[in-house]
């Protein structure tokens, strides 16, 4: 065996190449199963960015799913409750220019939860079963209510309650979530000064 | 002499001392109301203990700390509370929080205080507990709640600041030059809660050589008992912002607090000395925290000084009594000019942690100069104590760059203002990093809120999911079982079918045996004859119940659409009865509507109804 490799420089060679070729072969196909990645990684890291409002205004059943769907080669633009913000880091994300806000999809709102007028609530259980993230409690003809911090704002609860009883109330602004606004942009050109100051005196 | 360290940066802005530094602590008179926030502190506000209408004495509590990070609010005068509801806040938002209104009876009658003749024989948890009692929260600006900061178990060195080196601010500077004994006794006092304290010291700027020389004075006439550790003034020179707790921190002992982390980390403790002073009195007295010394400054004024003030005072109150000028004023700043922030509501209230009201006129303090571009002249490097980048963090902050900000470690930023200070384009730098923290909080805690709903909602998702396949393994069970029973039966069927044949031909064998012996033979043969017949017929009955159960079933179908018509039609009656009514009584349009959608769908579904009806039969 030894002898034929030795006499052959072109035989040992294969027979290197193709042992070189199995070795690899095998750790790699050793490490694609130990090291397999659990998921599409862009779809989570995708799923990341969005608001997980899951009000299904992008036209799928929730969040996850439109992450998949952008993955998919969807637009990027169909998030209203993201917003712009959403849109620009999903730009960043994807590399691709930021588009803005895809109308037909809804408009970038205020943040809102909602409300159960109580004494009027029924108890039928249709809004339980609507809200995707079980922000609301209650049981079978017994008074609901919402747990405001657990609340998305999603919307998908008015809609089934079948005495309307359910309010979306803006989420009142408080100190501890009060900041700074950035200050007016730069005025970089001498002529602009003018209008700022005039600005200001209005 | 204990070597003084440096800090990077800072800057040697005009002091401005003098002109409040020239009378003495002058007093007002009482306001007619007093309006005290439930949230003069950081962390949560309090739980207001009092109704409306109710009599309180001076001292009284009326709103107890909520929670460990929180303080208690007593009430500054005598009176009646006449009402607690949303007051504008001292604060740069201009937004209004639930606050106490009390309307002084002018009598100023105390409550009975629980004083104590020998503070230095109570233990730690004593201290920490009246300290708390008192709702103590710090008064150099910050307003942490007080007794928080006691709980520090590795402390080595406790630091009182008397640094006061923002401009024209002189609180600390009166009280220590009147009150420097009870500062001091506040200082021994706060010591003996950390039981590894190596080292008290003052850290005081050079340009109050008044207040140095109490603090002196008061030292060498303090008893020395011994067993006391030894008080240290440190005099540091006049540089802003000395005062900072991590630049004092550095000054005094030449060690650096880890970004991100509180001075305990390293086992120093920093306090205020006016907290220091209140810390004493509550102790000693039982005094809770209802007045604090405040500068009223600035050249729209007509007496320029230092006031003891009740907490609550509304700043309206505060200016009318020092002569305010309005036209003459360009805004009325709550703090320092540095780290201040104007405010558009003079009914906000003067809170624990304000230590300074300046009015400047419109020369003194004039509206800052448009922003212009940034020149990349490094001078806000070179003036940054914190030593940071604030070029950088200005360009990152404008482009919202959030990871960019943190890499330079925005929120090191002790918002001291030197680099808009030094900045020759006059931008507002400091404006730029305060609202880009406040993105970046907002962001996180929308990050917080959404990964907390992603939780919720695959949770949900997986519950739907397993009971939907609960469900699912259920039919398929209920379907096997039902083939099993069909297939058993099927089975039965042809073993019983071949066990009467087989029956049979024995039997017809038995026959021939039993014709043989004829006697015993006829009665069995009966018996196995009716025995068949019974069989056969028991089958015809199986077969027959089982077709008319076929024809039942139809039958049952029928039933069934016909009861879904009748009782579609009696909705659809009930909804036109509910309609007719409520159109009777008038009731709104929208009502109406929905009513009139009602009746429409029951009618559809009474068409479906028959429909189905027409089509079974
Ligand atoms: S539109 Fe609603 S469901 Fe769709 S990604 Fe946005 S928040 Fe989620
Ligand atoms: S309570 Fe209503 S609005 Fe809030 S998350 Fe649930 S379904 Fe959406
Ligand atoms: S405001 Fe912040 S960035 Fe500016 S000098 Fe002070 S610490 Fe540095
Ligand atoms: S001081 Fe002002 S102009 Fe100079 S580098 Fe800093 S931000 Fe730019």
């Amino acid at each position: 065996m030894i002898d034929i490799l030795l006499q052959h420089p072109f035989i040992s060679a294969l027979v290197a190449l193709g042992l070189l070729a199995g070795t690899f072969g095998a750790v790699l196909g050793f490490a694609s199963v130990k090291f397999k990645v659990e998921g599409d990684p862009l779809v989570d890291q995708i799923d990341e960015l969005l608001p997980q409002t899951q009000c299904g205004q992008c036209g799928h059943p929730g969040c996850r799913p439109y992450a998949q769907g952008i993955v998919n080669g969807e637009a990027i633009n169909k998030c209203p409750p993201g917003g712009q913000a959403t849109i620009n880091a999903l730009a960043d994300l994807l590399d691709v220019e930021a588009p803005s806000l895809d109308e037909e999809h809804g408009q970038e709102d205020i943040k809102k939860v909602a409300f159960i007028r109580e004494d009027e609530c029924i108890g039928c259980t249709k809004c339980i079963q609507a809200c995707p993230v079980d922000a609301i409690l209650g049981a079978a003809k017994q008074m609901h209510t919402v747990i405001a911090a657990e609340c998305t704002g999603c919307d998908l609860c008015v809609e089934p309650c079948p005495v309307d009883c359910i309010d979306m109330i803006p989420v009142e602004s408080t100190l501890s979530d009060w900041h700074w606004e950035l200050p007016n942009p730069a005025q970089i050109i001498a002529t602009d000064r003018q209008n700022q100051e005039e600005s200001q005196a209005a | 002499m204990r070597k003084i360290f440096d800090f990077h940066g800072g800057i040697h802005p005009p002091e401005n001392k003098h002109q409040s530094t020239q009378g003495g602590i002058e007093s007002i008179a009482l306001p007619k109301e007093l309006i005290i926030p439930l949230n003069q502190h950081v962390g949560a506000a309090a739980d207001p203990v009092v109704e409306t209408g109710q009599h309180v004495l001076k001292g009284q509590l009326i709103a107890e700390a909520h929670g460990f990070v929180s303080a208690n609010i007593h009430a500054p005068t005598s009176g009646h509370i006449r009402a607690i509801e949303l007051r504008t806040a001292n604060h740069a938002s201009g937004m209004a929080v639930l606050s106490i209104v009390l309307e002084p009876d002018g009598e100023d009658r105390w409550i009975e205080l629980e004083s104590c003749d020998q503070p230095e024989t109570l233990d730690a948890q004593a201290i920490i507990a009246k300290v708390r009692a008192a709702g103590l929260a710090g008064m150099g600006g910050a307003g942490f709640p007080t007794s928080v900061k006691l709980g520090g178990k590795d402390i080595q060195t406790l630091i009182l600041n008397a640094a006061e080196c923002e401009p024209y601010i002189t609180a600390d500077d009166i009280l220590l030059r009147h009150y420097a004994a009870e500062v001091l006794a506040g200082a021994q006092l706060l010591a003996r809660v950390f039981p590894r304290l190596e080292s008290i010291l003052i850290g005081i700027e050079d340009n109050k050589p008044e207040a140095i020389a109490s603090l002196e004075h008061a030292l060498a006439a303090q008893p020395n008992t011994g067993n006391t550790l030894a008080i240290e003034i440190v005099v540091v020179p006049t540089k802003y912002p000395s005062g900072g707790e991590k630049q004092l921190i550095q000054l005094l002992t030449g060690k650096e607090v880890p970004s991100g982390k509180i001075p305990a980390a390293i086992g120093i403790v920093m306090q205020n000395v006016a907290t220091a002073r209140a810390a004493w009195r509550a102790v000693r007295y039982g005094e809770p925290l209802i007045s604090r010394i405040t500068t009223v400054v600035g050249k729209a004024l007509k007496k320029q000084g230092n006031i003891e003030v009740l907490i609550g005072t509304p700043i309206a109150h505060v200016l009318s009594e020092r002569g305010f000028r309005e036209t003459e004023s360009e805004r009325v700043v709550v703090g320092g000019p540095m780290m201040g922030w104007a405010i558009e509501d003079t009914l906000a209230p003067v809170v624990k942690a304000t230590n300074c009201l300046l009015l400047p006129s419109k020369e003194e303090l004039p509206a800052a100069p448009p922003e212009q571009a940034c020149i990349r002249c490094g001078l806000c490097a070179e003036a940054c104590p914190a030593e940071l980048l604030p070029q950088q963090l200005y360009w990152y902050a404008r482009a919202e760059d959030q990871e960019k900000l943190r890499a330079y470690n925005i929120f090191d930023c002790i918002e001291c203002g030197a680099c808009s200070y030094v900045c020759p384009s006059s931008i507002p730098l400091v404006q730029y990093y305060r609202a880009a923290k406040g993105t970046i909080r907002q962001a996180e805690k929308d990050k917080r809120k959404s990964d907390q709903a992603r939780l919720r909602f695959e949770a949900r998702q997986e519950r739907i999911a397993k009971a939907e396949a609960e469900k699912e393994a259920k039919r398929l069970e209920r379907k096997k079982a039902a083939e099993e029973a069909k297939r058993k039966l099927a089975e039965k069927q042809a073993a019983e079918k071949s066990a009467s044949a087989y029956s049979a031909t024995e039997s017809a064998k038995d026959s021939t045996k039993d014709s043989a012996k004829k006697d015993a033979g006829e009665p069995d043969m009966k018996a196995i004859k009716s025995e068949m017949v019974k069989e056969a017929l028991a089958a015809a009955a199986a077969k027959k119940s089982a077709q008319q159960d076929d024809s039942s079933e139809a039958e049952k179908e029928l039933k069934r659409l016909q009861r879904g018509l009748s009782s579609a039609e009696s909705r659809l009656e009930r909804a036109r009865a509910t309609l007719l009514k409520n159109q009777e009584e008038g009731a709104d349009a929208t009502r109406l509507d929905t009513l009139a959608a009602r009746v429409k769908e029951a009618e559809q579904k009474v068409n479906d109804a028959r429909k189905k009806l027409e089509a079974a039969q």
